[in-house]
């Protein structure tokens, strides 16, 4: 078994090596075969490895594959650990990485367009295009696949590393560039919690390994540590706590969120692939991972909970005001996340993760159709300047509508599923923040619906493309680009209903995912519904459904029937608007505080205590002060004999009268 | 048998001779003259080969070993010997030097044997730093490294290279005084200049304390620790692209070095009652630095306090073992101590990787401003590789050999105390946001000047020096198990036996 | 009979004469000199009164080497003196303070 485990790890490696560094040898068409070749073996192996979980024949595998290092007694190894949720994650991983590097063959041909004519770093951008998407898949499949927090903090700055070369993929766009940088740093504010964490982690159980750490975190679970003076954490919520910024950073909660949305920069593939559907998803998985530790420490997950249903509500709104067509799938990616962190908070983790999957799928599938009307539209991504799009792309718009309904939670699709499971999870449970994250992921609905149908109607109905010179050229997308689409639609569609049975109401995480009985929500969830067809005849009875069914009809009315009606609203709403519109001022308040205020203090640090006080006073001020003395000292050396023969003589004279007299 | 040859001896004397004979052959057959260096450099890594695979990583002996008489009348030792604190950065020494000669190949056209020569002399000096076990042939060597290194900055330097080579000289020297006052104090205390001796004499808490900060001085200056750092940024702006790479790569270590081999082991509980002063300045170099690395407009300037915060580690992994030592009885402080060690061995690779870098723009276009770069990777796409690529490392990028020792020392000061960590962790943010930056403004983005626009990719011996030491901060950063083997049974003892006090 | 002290406050007064001519002269360079060979004769007066009175005639040995380097002296002082005034045209004290700080 663990060949293939190997092999499902490498094969994207070695298709990456060798599209980066002989790119240039095998040509664009080598690479994106030696690379999809990768990419496809490893997704069809880890389809055999969770097909075999699936029929029972697989056992749990916990094993390293070699010894990083061994230093004080801890062991730091690479290992891999698979079991049910790893067989989840994987397949997920490998089938939309595959997608994408489909996909990419079509989005990506006429990349050379994107570089200057001159500029050699465009030559062979399809190539490192391709070898980059692979290493991702990777770097991602180390981090799910680790058995121990060495690795998969490895995992998790190797994405952030990739995901940092492809927002700045296009190096030319000053926009791209500050994406990236911004999105590396805001990335590595999390991480900075997260090695803290793993500290904390190491520093009680001396240990990185996930099975000897979640075996002593049930002894661990009273430990009070003293941070701040005599006040004392429970070091399980510390950690949990720890463990948790890292997260936000990498899912890009409230307040880390602020480099999602730019990330668009980056070319769609990746958007799809890194910001929505995998990596984006690490901090969930991340906890999920982790719930043998975070049962231990309601404060952490009332952290979770809280910021996870802020993210939620919050960015969904700003969703409503964006028209940039990749910004409005971003945010709603954000509030996703936050639908994902939400169910983690609630000790709802197979919820979360069910979500993170059909989220993967339908959310993959909408950035790809966003990206195949962006390749119609000739890369222009404003959505005030589409419309009517439905008659020229018939497969993107069907393909749109799914994920669309997918998204919003219609019934029967894979949205709905996994959406109201949350919504149900949080509505049982009782920790603090409960109530207010039930009333925003209820609020949430409502928006998601609002802002997916506004997009949905805003470019594909209405009338044609204002461009006419858009509206000759927009054409449906070549076949590498619609057949992902359809590839992915399928499990938009269907996944839910065919996995909740055993995913939320059947035992397949039963011995991954550790819930202790007072938080089992969704074992509450259980009690009133335990099957996907009973949540389907149970939709009357949710809320959640007539709020989606308000948001589409209210986005059916302005933008559809009524489009006078938006900018009334606009104007009616005009604070509002701004407040939206602007963030919350969140990058410009980052930009002023963070961003200037290091650079001062830097200027500070620099002119007045480098150059001001060590320099200026300690080093030079000393060299100064030996020629100030001196420039004194030098008028007793008058050149004359007889002056240097006077003080002779005195100092001959003072000395015999000491002699004689003392 | 391997072992028994005179192999420390080797490693000195076969750089310093050659250096005499590559001086000699003058500039007349200057391409003869940069074989011969060059052929030297490898010998002697070759030839310190053995100090690595015949070293045995089970004793915390001395290994090696080296012992006659130099100068009897003082009872002056030529006394050598290595174990698996100073084996690493012997192997880091020959390694580099290599390097460096072959970066220089073509740059340097003024008086290029002097200049082989003056690295080939250097390596064989530094090679006795740390390989010496006699306090005052240590002290020889110490003092003999800053001859080359002074000239090497003086004359193949910039245009403010006077002001740099003389606050060099003046801070180092300065430092190092008072480490002779304190070598010769104990040598009348123990009647020799034996170091291993010096371990386990007796001294009483105000005559440590007293040799600790004489000891603080020399070392810390060295290191550079804050605030004894300023000569640093001028010494490496000036410096030629191989008189940085060696500055950063080794002369640095030695300071570390020397917390280790002399204030630990003979000053125990002076260090352990000072600790809260190393403790802070490691801490606020890697802070205060970090910050001020941030606003630096000239390249090398940058990467050279990027040097001071990453040896604001070093010194903090070494130091923090007593505070573990006291929470945790005992264990996790190894880890402190070999994160260290690890973090010097790392950052001879990076930071000799990034000054090579600038050296390689530098001699395309003569300016180390970022302002004059911009959209390199238009024009050199293989070099924007390994820029971004050392650029990560020195961010810390697991994988890289640069995270290896940051991820330690983070570990080790947790059990410290929760703030140290915190503290130390920033770097994490302040790091990655200095190198990236500057990359971001030098690398990518549009081509922003006719000089750029006309630039060249590297040739093959860039391409050589560059991806040899890609190639080594990526092992070690993948496997970093061989070498913290290797100083596993050192360490502990040093650990032991500072754990012992000596009151 | 003339009595050791009378020798040797003739010594002193020589020696006093001399260093009086050293810082008081600011004119000639020469009568520095000039002092400076009084100032080792008054030194040898002592030696040879001493060497008389106590018996011991190392003294005016030393006499000899004394009288033998201040010679050399006087000729070398004088042949500095000639190339000074050669470069300077002039022999005035006041002029010579190139050593002035």
């Amino acid at each position: 078994m663990e060949n293939i485990y190997l092999t499902i790890v490498l094969a994207p490696l070695i298709g990456a090596i060798i599209a980066g560094f002989f790119g240039g040898t095998i040509g664009r068409k080598g690479s994106h075969w030696v690379t999809s070749t990768g990419v496809g073996i490893s997704t069809l192996l880890s389809l055999y490895v969770l097909s075999d979980f699936i029929l029972g024949k697989a056992e749990t595998f916990n094993g390293s594959v070699y010894t990083w290092m061994v230093s004080d007694g801890i062991h730091m190894e690479v290992g891999f650990l698979v079991d049910k949720l790893t067989a989840v994650m994987i397949s997920v991983v490998t089938f939309v990485s595959f997608c994408i590097h489909i996909y990419t063959i079509g989005y990506m041909a006429d990349d050379e367009h994107n570089w200057p004519k001159t500029s050699l770093a465009g030559r062979n951008s399809y190539q490192r295009f391709f070898s980059y998407i692979s290493l991702f898949t990777f770097s991602m499949l180390m981090l799910v696949m680790s058995n121990n927090f060495l690795q998969l903090f490895f995992g998790w700055e190797a994405v952030g590393l990739v995901s940092y070369l492809l927002i700045g993929f296009w190096s030319v766009r000053p926009t791209a560039i500050f994406a990236n940088l911004k999105a590396f740093i805001v990335n590595r504010v999390g991480d900075f919690g997260f090695i803290l964490g793993i500290a904390a982690i190491a520093m009680y159980t001396n240990s990185l390994d996930y099975a000897e750490v979640f075996s002593m975190a049930p002894g661990l679970a009273d430990t009070q540590i003293q941070i701040w003076g005599d006040s004392s954490w429970s070091l399980m919520s510390v950690i949990g706590i720890l463990l948790f910024i890292g997260a936000m950073g990498k899912s890009a909660q409230v307040p880390l969120h602020v480099w999602l949305p730019d990330s668009m920069e980056g070319p769609t593939p990746i958007s799809a692939l890194i910001h929505a559907a995998t990596m984006v998803t690490a901090g969930v998985f991340m906890v999920a991972r982790m719930s043998p530790l975070y049962e231990f420490s309601e404060t952490a997950l009332s952290f979770v909970l809280v910021i996870g249903a802020t993210t939620a509500f919050f960015t969904g709104l700003i969703g409503i005001v964006q028209n940039d067509i990749k910004r409005v799938v971003a945010y709603s990616t954000l509030s996703q996340l936050g639908y994902m962190m939400v169910a983690l908070g609630a000790s709802a983790y197979a919820a979360g993760i069910f979500h993170l999957m059909t989220h993967a799928f339908f959310k993959a599938l909408l950035f790809l159709a966003a990206g195949s009307v962006i390749i119609g539209m000739h890369h222009d991504q404003d959505i005030r300047n589409m419309g009517g799009v439905r008659k020229y792309m018939p497969i993107t718009y069907w393909t749109s509508l799914l994920g669309s309904l997918a998204l919003i939670g219609f019934p029967g699709f894979s949205g709905f599923f996994s959406k109201d499971a949350i919504i149900e999870a949080v509505h049982h449970s009782s920790i603090a923040g409960s109530g207010y994250a039930y009333v925003l992921v209820l609020a949430g609905v409502f928006v998601t619906a609002l802002y997916s149908f506004r997009m949905f109607f805003l470019v594909f109905h209405g009338e044609g493309p204002r461009d006419e010179h858009a509206k000759e050229h927009l054409h449906e997308s070549p076949k590498v680009v619609t057949v992902p689409l359809i590839l992915l639609a399928i499990p938009s569609v269907i996944i839910g209903y065919l996995t909740i049975g055993p995913m939320l109401f059947g035992d397949w995480f039963k011995d991954v995912l550790y819930v202790l009985p007072e938080h089992d929500t969704l074992a509450a969830v259980q009690a009133v519904v335990h099957s996907g067809n009973g949540m389907l005849a149970h939709t009357y009875a949710s809320p959640a459904f007539y709020l989606a069914m308000a948001g589409l009809g209210v986005a059916w009315y302005i933008y559809v029937k009524n489009p006078a009606i938006a900018d009334k609203v606009k104007s009616t709403l005009s604070p509002v608007y701004t407040l939206l519109d602007k963030k919350y001022w969140f990058d410009e308040a980052y930009q002023a505080v963070f961003a200037a205020g290091s650079r001062g203090i830097g200027k500070f640090l620099w002119l007045v205590g480098d150059r001001g006080v060590i320099d200026g006073l300690a080093v030079n001020g000393s060299a100064y002060s030996v020629g100030w003395l001196a420039s004194i000292v030098r008028h007793l050396q008058t050149g004359y004999l007889y002056h240097y023969a006077i003080a002779m003589i005195l100092g001959l004279l003072l000395l015999l009268t000491w002699f004689v007299f003392v | 048998m391997i072992a028994d040859w005179p192999i420390l001896s080797l490693t000195v004397w076969i750089p310093i001779i050659g250096g005499f004979m590559v001086l000699a052959s003058g500039d007349r057959e200057a391409n003869a003259t940069k074989w011969t260096a060059l052929i030297i450099s490898i010998l002697t890594f070759i030839v310190s080969l053995p100090l690595w695979f015949a070293f045995d990583s089970s004793t915390s002996a001395m290994q090696f070993v080296e012992r006659v008489p130099w100068v009897p009348a003082f009872d002056v030792e030529y006394y050598m010997g290595v174990d698996g604190i100073s084996m690493p950065l012997i192997i880091l020494t020959t390694f580099i030097t290599p390097l460096v000669v072959i970066a220089g190949w073509e740059v340097i056209k003024y008086r290029p044997s002097q200049y082989m020569a003056s690295f080939l002399i250097m390596e064989g000096v530094m090679v006795g730093v740390f390989s010496a076990l006699d306090a005052m042939l240590f002290y020889v060597y110490w003092e003999a490294m800053l001859i080359p290194m002074f000239l090497i900055i003086g004359i193949w330097g910039g245009a403010n290279r006077v002001y740099a080579t003389i606050k060099f000289f003046l801070y180092t020297f300065l430092g190092s005084v008072f480490m002779l006052v304190a070598l010769i104090y104990m040598y009348f205390q123990s009647g020799n200049f034996d170091i291993l001796g010096f371990h386990t004499l007796k001294l009483g808490l105000t005559e440590q304390i007293l040799i600790f900060i004489a000891f603080l001085l020399a070392f810390a200056v060295k290191v550079p620790m804050w605030p004894v750092h300023t000569w640093l940024p001028d010494a490496h702006v000036e410096a030629p692209t191989g008189g940085s790479v060696i500055l950063a790569a080794i002369m640095l270590k030695i300071g570390g070095y020397g917390f280790l081999r002399f204030s630990l082991p003979i000053t125990p509980d002076a260090s352990h009652t000072l600790d809260w002063l190393i403790i802070g300045m490691s801490l606020i170099a890697v802070v205060y630095i970090g910050f001020v690395a941030l606003i630096q407009q000239d390249m090398k300037k940058l990467i050279a306090y990027s040097s001071i915060a990453h040896m604001g580690f070093v010194t903090l992994g070494f130091f923090i073992v007593f505070i573990i030592s006291q929470n945790n009885a005992g264990s996790g402080a190894a880890l402190g101590v070999q994160g260290g060690m690890v973090q010097m061995v790392s950052h001879g690779f990076i930071s000799a990787a990034l000054f090579l870098c600038v050296g390689v723009l530098y001699d395309r276009l003569h300016s180390r401003e970022i302002k004059d770069y911009g959209g390199v990777v238009n024009t050199m796409p293989v070099f924007g590789a390994f820029m971004v690529f050392f650029a990560m490392a020195n961010a810390g990028l697991p994988g890289t050999s640069g995270f290896v020792g940051e991820f330690m020392v983070i570990l080790a000061s947790f059990r410290a105390d929760f703030w140290y960590a915190f503290l130390a962790a920033t770097t994490l943010i302040i790091g990655a946001a200095y190198t990236l930056w500057m990359v971001k403004r030098v690398i990518f983005g549009e081509v922003t000047n006719e000089g750029v626009a006309a630039l060249e990719d590297m040739n093959h011996r860039e391409y050589i020096v560059l991806g040899t030491l890609a190639a080594a901060v990526l092992l070690l950063g993948l496997w970093p198990a061989p070498l913290v083997e290797v100083m596993d049974a050192s360490v502990n003892n040093l650990l032991q036996h500072i754990a012992v006090s000596k009151l | 009979m003339i009595a050791l002290s009378d020798y040797l406050i003739l010594g002193a007064i020589l020696f006093a004469i001399s260093v009086a001519g050293i810082f008081i002269n600011r004119k000639n360079v020469i009568i520095l000199l000039m002092c400076v060979e009084l100032m080792l004769l008054a030194v040898n007066m002592n030696f040879i009164a001493f060497s008389h009175f106590l018996g011991d005639t190392a003294g005016q040995v030393f006499v000899f080497f004394i009288l033998t380097v201040a010679a050399a002296e006087a000729a070398i002082g004088l042949a500095i003196l000639v190339v000074l005034f050669r470069s300077k045209r002039s022999i005035n004290v006041e002029d010579m303070d190139v050593l002035k700080g």
